[in-house]
């Protein structure tokens, strides 16, 4: 791939804090023009990550490029081609949203009447014309989210670094902040994004690399990473607790599954076959329930969740 | 009625959408100006200072209650004991006080360095395309201004409570001047202090126990001539006691060259010393 093609490059990325090892030999490819999910617990190392290659921590071992730019020997190169929305919304909450990217406009070099402009038009695009003049001390969430990411458009950087954008919003906020971020990578900017969800990540990113404890541990596109860990679980809950015994005999012979009770004593779960189609075996195993006569108040086919991917993922570090 | 509000606003968040079509022109549209020049950048810094307490004027009461008290206090409850009246006194203590007041205010600097670390606004500033030490000299040029408010009210205060500066206008000018010189070069440690320091309150107790002992410790209130033998070189060898004889000079109208060239001097080295000190933590952080 040449530089164009490749957004970022990261080689054996390090950064130690005192006596942890916050990231320990990070590699990543991100293609350009496609959104680049990082996938990790609290305290993985995506945050550190991030901030080695936004040229805001020098790495201590390891070298990354950005669209061909090295970050530590030409950071003002990487600088112009980036720009970084952090977990923190990083705004002056004394300030209101319309100063605030008016401030930063006009320290991109924008003039006055220009910046001010530039500040109204986002501001509009980003639906927060009402809340303009108000303090951003007194946003919500997710408008602050919002106008984070606003400031961090105000030059279309390149490639975008998105920190957590969603972590602590509500369902409503998370939804605007998804589009936005579709909206940004049709326009040909790159997004690295980095995640607690993999939800999060598989609704947006083109490819993902899982991380912990400061390594990368997995990367592939989501279906790649889904299938190595399962086809996920179906999880229920009996109108009545004496039919869980019975429930259990008929789900394990439908699906040919483990089957596991909950502390919840109507609920139990059961994990999917990897490899098969889970919406077929999930309304498979609701029919041989009712055929049972076992009421079911409530059903979920979830995706694994991030805690499985993990646990299936280490498991193999492990092995 | 309570429930007609919430609803009203809950109304009005669902109309702010998202506009994708605007947001896809303004990505389009590709502008990029030219970076902004150094004096540029360190405007908009100022600016944003102003802004700061427009909105919170709070932060005003310190610098302008703090000095009125000060120069109250000194005036009225040491006057007597210390110069045997309170007119002679307040001729004496008046620049020193002034200095002194002004002095201690200049940690707010490094606490407000602080706080923009700890929020993360310092990371956005730290991407952009300016001179690294624009939002520095951005917050000194504001409280520059600061404390030119802060002189022009204690000094308002000594008129009125019978100061007379025998060395006119232009001598009370330039002692402000250098005032203002000494501070903007002095306030580098707090900035560097204010990038290194792990919160806001370790900066102001770090700040505090170098400034009571610093200010405290020279020819403000006293003669360095009552101090005992052992002391008086000290006393008389710090920057403060060299820029309150260079102040008091100029107000006085009996100028100590020696003095203003020392205090100089001083500032020439906290700038040289602690602006390096300052952009290095600056990078590295």
């Amino acid at each position: 791939m040449t530089n164009q093609d490749t957004a970022v490059r990261a080689e054996g990325l390090v950064k130690h804090f005192k006596d942890t090892k916050a990231v320990d030999g990070v590699d990543l490819v991100v293609p350009a023009g496609t959104v680049y999910g990082v996938l990790g617990p609290n305290g993985a190392g995506k945050t550190t990550t991030v901030r080695m290659l936004a040229t805001l921590l020098r790495p201590d071992a390891g070298s990354a490029t950005v669209f061909g730019r090295d970050v530590v020997a030409d950071p003002a190169a990487v600088r112009s081609q980036v720009s970084l929305t952090g977990q923190y919304a990083s705004l002056d909450e004394d300030l209101t949203g319309l100063e605030n990217l008016v401030l930063l406009s006009r320290l991109y070099g924008f003039g006055k009447a220009a910046a001010r402009s530039r500040a109204e038009d986002l501001l509009e695009a980003f639906g927060l014309t009402a809340a303009a003049g108000k303090q951003v001390k007194g946003y919500s969430g997710g408008m602050r989210r919002r106008l984070d990411i606003a400031a961090s458009i105000i030059i279309t950087p390149k490639l975008l670094f998105l920190d957590e954008p969603t972590t602590g919003l509500d369902p409503r906020s998370r939804g605007q902040v998804w589009d936005v971020i579709r909206t940004i990578v049709a326009e040909g900017t790159t997004v690295l994004l980095t995640t607690q969800y993999l939800e999060e990540a598989d609704q947006l990113a083109g490819r993902i690399a899982v991380i912990d404890t400061g390594k990368v541990i997995a990367e592939g596109t989501p279906g790649e990473l889904k299938s190595a860990v399962g086809a996920g679980s179906i999880r229920l809950r009996l109108h009545h607790a004496d039919q869980r015994d019975h429930a259990r005999t008929v789900l394990a012979e439908a699906l040919g599954a483990e089957v596991e009770l909950d502390d919840d004593p109507v609920a139990l779960t059961a994990t999917l076959k990897p490899g098969e189609d889970t919406a077929s075996q999930g309304s498979h195993a609701l029919g041989e329930l009712s055929r049972s006569g076992i009421l079911v108040d409530d059903f979920s086919l979830g995706q694994p969740s991030l805690d499985e991917v993990f646990l299936a993922l280490t498991d193999k570090v492990d092995a | 009625m309570a429930f007609t509000e919430t609803k009203t606003k809950s109304d009005q968040e669902s109309l702010a959408q998202i506009e994708k079509e605007r947001l896809r022109g303004l990505l389009a549209a590709g502008e990029r100006p030219q970076a902004p020049s150094p004096l540029a950048a360190a405007r908009a810094f100022g600016w944003r200072a102003m802004l700061k307490i427009k909105h919170v004027p709070e932060q005003l009461f310190d610098i302008v209650l703090f000095p009125i008290m000060m120069l109250l206090m000194f005036t009225y409850l040491f006057g007597g004991a210390i110069a045997g009246g309170t007119g002679d006194y307040l001729q004496f203590l008046l620049p020193g006080i002034m200095v002194m007041s002004i002095v201690m205010t200049t940690m707010y600097t490094g606490m407000g360095v602080n706080i923009d670390i700890q929020k993360g606004v310092s990371d956005r500033f730290k991407t952009l395309p300016i001179w690294r030490a624009a939002p520095m000299v951005g917050y000194l040029l504001a409280d520059a201004f600061r404390y030119a408010a802060a002189g022009a009210i204690m000094f308002g205060t000594g008129m009125v409570m019978g100061y007379r500066p025998s060395g006119g206008p232009d001598g009370v000018l330039l002692g402000v001047v250098l005032l203002l010189v000494f501070c903007f070069a002095f306030s580098w440690i707090w900035t560097w202090i204010g990038l290194i320091a792990r919160s806001e309150k370790t900066v102001m107790s770090i700040s505090m126990s170098i400034l009571f002992p610093l200010t405290f410790l020279s020819n403000v209130m006293v003669d360095p001539s009552t101090m005992p033998g052992w002391l008086q070189p000290v006393v008389n060898n710090t920057p403060i006691t060299q820029l309150v004889d260079g102040v008091r000079g100029l107000f006085d109208g009996a100028v100590d060259s020696g003095a203003v060239v020392t205090t100089l001097l001083w500032s020439a080295g906290f700038i040289a010393v602690f602006g390096f000190l300052t952009i290095r933590a600056y990078n590295r952080k």
